[in-house]
Order: structure tokens, then C-alpha cells, then sequence
């Protein structure tokens, strides 16, 4: 795949896509995991397949749209059911976990009504369900570059207030921070890089990459920051490992990244065993 | 010379509809003091601690911290707090000693601020304080309930506040350590000036640690230092708690 990468400007656009996301995703979804909201991913995903699905719907009966990237809807969906879910989070208090079902389900209720009002869609969107390492291109490389840096960024500047709004949110909001600030901004860069991660392991499976690498780091490492550095490196591992077994073996990529992640995740449970004795 | 008035309450009641939880509760704590403030379930002391914290609004009297009425007080970072409910948290957070420490100082830095060598510095010594320091790089879930309760703590004194309140600190922890963690407290009383108002229906062990005890049960039956109180009969505090009662004092 090396000397493919070389010569097809795709293999090299779905390679730093997939580095990118390696690297943003399970960041994100350390904070994800343990918050206890594993599945706010699943329910974004499925908003974003809504979005990707109008857009496409929108492009094919009016010809309006054409050559716009699908991305964009998808990303505008994907933040507006990131503002849904808070909102209902705060309408359903004591049964917070509530909000996920009702995004998910509203979510893939619209994406079928727009695929049936389209009469289908070419292969198109398969793609957007399974990944694909051929449809990455430029503009969207450029696209996840961008978010990568705002993820990056605003967890650097943010940390401290996130790690303590996820270990003690009462105590963070007692002691004065923004709350309510915080998990916005939070919230909205999930919505994103579910978005940008689509491309790659499709929608289907975006959230695995949120969540599995942080499953194996979390039995293994002391301390947070460690946490972090670990769902980063199993996170690149499984990506990087992935796409070139996908290439290779002729795998849909997105299937490929999220069995290796399992196999890592299960090989880390049983070392930790093995481990303890 | 008397010294500051930390803390003072002054004829505060309270009620909850038509149900009166606090009469005419009066009181004061003087800087350096260790109070404890002791009373049955049920008798008032959480909201008594709400209205300090100044989460509730009492209907009637008046609460000031350090000589500033409670609703213009904004010093909070001299008060720290640790909640009843501190060592209810996820066990399997991983998240190190250390880590939990440091996040104490999360709202003092403000925003897009980190920790420099001092404040790391400060972190470590209120480690040190609690006497969690070989296990600092530990993830706090592997730990005892008095361990973690100590890391609380610490938590609490890391943004060096003058006034440590705690609520029921030593739920959770196991009856063979109760007696090192009110001496770590001691410790923190005596060497680092701390002062403490510490909340518990545990009346036995505590007295021999607190300089000043407070008996709450809607109102204040008594407020004094903590001898004259080992010297109260047990009808009297029969009479406070509403049933028989007889105080065990731990012999170490």
C-alpha cells in the first residue's frame, strides 16, 4: 500500500483523514466514556445520516446543491441534534440517558423518510453507511484538518474544566465553573468530528472509534492524562493498521478499523488478566 | 483579644413550607477553632449547612463569613467544602490522586490557565497534608473509602482556604481508621491553622478532637467548648437527641 499511496492521491487522502481521526476521535470520546454517554455518538451518527441524506435528496430532485459536499448538511444536522440531546437532557434530569434513544431514533426516522421521498440513492450512500477509502477527497481531507485542529485546541485550553465537570460535575458547578459553556462547545465538536469521521468508517460505526480505544485504555492506565494518550495510540493503531488491511486484503475500511479495535480492546482485557494472575 | 469571628450565625431559622428545621439557631466560630457540629438525623445540620454555603436563604437571622453577610460575601475560595456525597463517585474514573488533587484549583485559575511549579507545588503539599503522598500516583478508584475521603479533603485544601467545612466525613470510612482521620484533621487544625466545622450525628469520637461543640436538633441545645461539654450529664443530651443516649468515649 506504501507504494500505492505514492502514485493514488485517494489512498493518500483516505490515510491522513484516517491519522487525523485516529487522533481526534478517541480524544473526544476519553470525555465520552467517562461521562457515561457512550451512545451520544450512535444517536449524532444517525442525525448526520439524516443530514447527508437531505443534502443528497435536495441535490437529486432540484438540482440545487450539486457538487456541494453532503459533509456540510451532515455537520449542520449533526450539531443541531447535539443541541437537541443538552436541551433534552435538561427537560429529562433524572432520566438524562433518555435524550440518546429519542435523537437516534429521530434521527434514522428522517434519513429513511428522505432515502424513500429520493426513490434511492446510487452508491453513494452506501459509502456514507460502511466508509470507504476511495471517497475521501482533498476538500474533505482539508475539512477534517480543520476540525482536528478546533478538537485539539479547544481540549488543550478547556482540560482542566472538562476532566473536572466529568469526574465531579456538582462540585464543578458549585466551585463557579460554566458549565453550560463547557458542554456546549463540548457537545459541538462531538457533532463535528462524527461528521468528519464518517468518510472513513462510515456512519454505522463512527462511533466505535469514539469508544472502543478509550474501553481498552481505561483498563490500563493510571490517571487521565494517561487514559488519553493510550485511547490516542490504540485509536491510530487500529486506524492506521486498518486501512492498509482493507487495502490490502479488500475490506470495507470502516468494518476493517472497528474489528482491529475490538481485537485490541479484547487483548487488552485478557493481558490485564493475565496480568493480575 | 478575641480572635476573628470566622463564622457567625445569628438567630437563623428555617422552614420548609409549614415544617420549621432550624429555630433560632445562634452561633459563632473563631478562627483556628475546630468545631463539631453534632446533632440525630433528621435535626437540621444540611440545611443549617446549605444556608452557610449560602445555597438556601433562611427565612429569619443572619449568616456572615469572615464579617461579610452571607449574600455579599464573594471570597468563596476562603471556604472549602467537602460534601457528604464527595466519595460517591465513579470508581472506575481513571483518574490518579494527584489528578483529583489538582482539580481543586480548577475555578481559582480561571479559564485557560494551567498549573505552574508552585501551584504543582501546593498540590503535592496538601497531599502531603492528608497523608496520601506515596499513593499519589494511584488511581483514586483503587482506593479505601477513608482514603478517598482523605483525597477529598485535600481537594479541598489545595486552594488553601481558611475555612475547611465538612459534612459527615467519615461515612464510608472503615471504624478501625476513624481515629487517624480525625487525627489527620487535628493536624490540619493545629499545623496548618485550617479552621474546621465539621458536621456529624457521631457524638462519641468526635469530642475529643474538636475544641467547640455545637448540639443541633432544630434548635441549639448547645454551643460551648468541646470539655464542658464531656462534662454534660447523659439526661441532658438524652433530652437533645429525644431518646436515651449513652455517649461511648474511645480509650487510645
Amino acid at each position: 500500500m506504501v507504494e500505492a499511496m505514492f502514485q493514488y492521491e485517494f489512498l493518500r487522502n483516505a490515510f491522513l483523514a484516517g491519522v487525523l481521526i485516529g487522533l481526534v476521535a478517541p480524544l473526544l470520546g476519553v470525555f465520552i466514556v467517562v461521562r457515561r454517554l457512550s451512545l451520544i455518538a450512535d444517536a449524532l451518527s444517525h442525525v448526520t445520516l439524516a443530514g447527508i441524506a437531505a443534502s443528497l435528496l435536495i441535490e437529486k430532485k432540484f438540482g440545487t446543491f450539486v457538487g456541494w459536499n453532503p459533509l456540510y448538511m451532515g455537520m449542520g444536522f449533526s450539531v443541531a441534534g447535539s443541541l437537541f440531546i443538552e436541551k433534552l437532557r435538561s427537560v429529562y434530569k433524572y432520566y438524562q440517558e433518555l435524550a440518546i434513544p429519542i435523537i437516534l431514533s429521530g434521527g434514522i426516522g428522517l434519513s429513511v423518510i428522505f432515502i424513500s421521498l429520493a426513490n434511492g440513492f446510487n452508491t453513494d450512500l452506501f459509502s456514507y453507511l460502511f466508509g470507504s477509502v476511495s471517497a475521501v477527497s482533498r476538500q474533505d481531507v482539508w475539512i477534517i484538518f480543520g476540525i482536528a485542529c478546533a478538537v485539539i485546541m479547544a481540549i488543550g485550553l478547556l482540560y482542566k474544566e472538562l476532566f473536572l465537570l466529568s469526574f465531579d460535575e456538582e462540585y464543578a458547578v458549585a466551585s463557579g465553573i460554566r458549565a453550560k459553556t463547557i458542554h456546549f462547545v463540548f457537545i459541538v465538536l462531538v457533532a463535528l468530528v462524527i461528521a468528519a469521521s464518517m468518510r472513513i468508517v462510515g456512519i454505522l460505526l463512527v462511533s466505535s472509534l469514539m469508544t472502543l480505544p478509550v474501553a481498552a485504555s481505561i483498563r490500563i492506565a493510571k490517571g487521565f492524562k494517561q487514559a488519553i494518550v493510550y485511547s490516542v495510540l490504540l485509536g491510530e493503531l487500529a486506524v492506521i493498521a486498518g486501512l492498509f488491511m482493507s487495502y490490502e486484503l479488500d475490506l470495507a475500511p470502516g468494518g476493517t478499523i472497528v474489528m482491529l479495535s475490538v481485537l485490541i480492546l479484547l487483548i487488552t482485557i485478557l493481558w490485564k488478566k493475565w496480568r493480575r494472575g | 483579644m478575641k480572635t476573628e469571628e470566622v463564622l457567625k450565625v445569628e438567630h437563623v431559622s428555617f422552614r420548609y413550607e409549614k415544617e420549621n428545621v432550624l429555630e433560632d439557631v445562634t452561633f459563632s466560630v473563631r478562627k483556628g477553632a475546630f468545631l463539631g457540629l453534632v446533632g440525630p438525623n433528621g435535626s437540621g445540620k444540611s440545611t443549617l449547612l446549605k444556608c452557610i454555603l449560602g445555597l438556601l436563604k433562611p427565612q429569619q437571622g443572619n449568616i456572615s463569613l469572615f464579617g461579610t453577610p452571607i449574600s455579599e460575601f464573594k471570597e468563596w475560595h476562603r471556604v472549602g467544602f467537602v460534601s457528604q456525597k464527595a466519595n460517591s463517585f465513579n470508581t472506575g474514573f481513571p483518574a490518579t490522586v494527584y489528578e483529583v488533587v489538582a482539580s481543586g484549583l480548577t475555578a481559582k485559575l480561571g479559564l485557560f490557565r494551567f498549573l505552574t511549579a508552585r501551584e504543582k507545588q501546593a498540590v503535592m503539599e496538601a497531599i502531603e497534608a492528608v497523608g496520601m503522598a506515596k499513593f499519589h500516583k494511584q488511581n483514586i478508584g483503587e482506593l479505601s473509602g477513608g482514603q478517598q475521603q482523605r483525597v477529598f479533603i485535600a481537594r479541598a485544601i489545595v486552594s488553601k482556604p481558611e475555612l475547611l467545612i465538612l459534612d459527615e466525613p467519615t461515612v464510608g470510612v472503615d471504624v478501625h481508621h476513624v481515629q487517624s482521620f480525625y487525627n489527620m484533621l487535628d493536624e490540619l487544625n493545629r499545623r496548618l491553622g485550617i479552621t474546621l466545622l465539621l458536621v456529624t450525628h457521631d457524638v462519641g469520637t468526635i469530642t475529643e478532637k474538636v475544641t467547640h461543640v455545637a448540639c443541633l436538633n432544630k434548635h441549639l441545645y448547645f454551643h460551648g467548648k468541646a470539655d464542658e461539654f464531656a462534662q454534660l450529664q447523659d439526661h441532658d443530651l438524652s433530652k437533645f437527641y429525644g431518646h436515651h443516649l449513652h455517649v461511648l468515649s474511645h480509650q487510645h
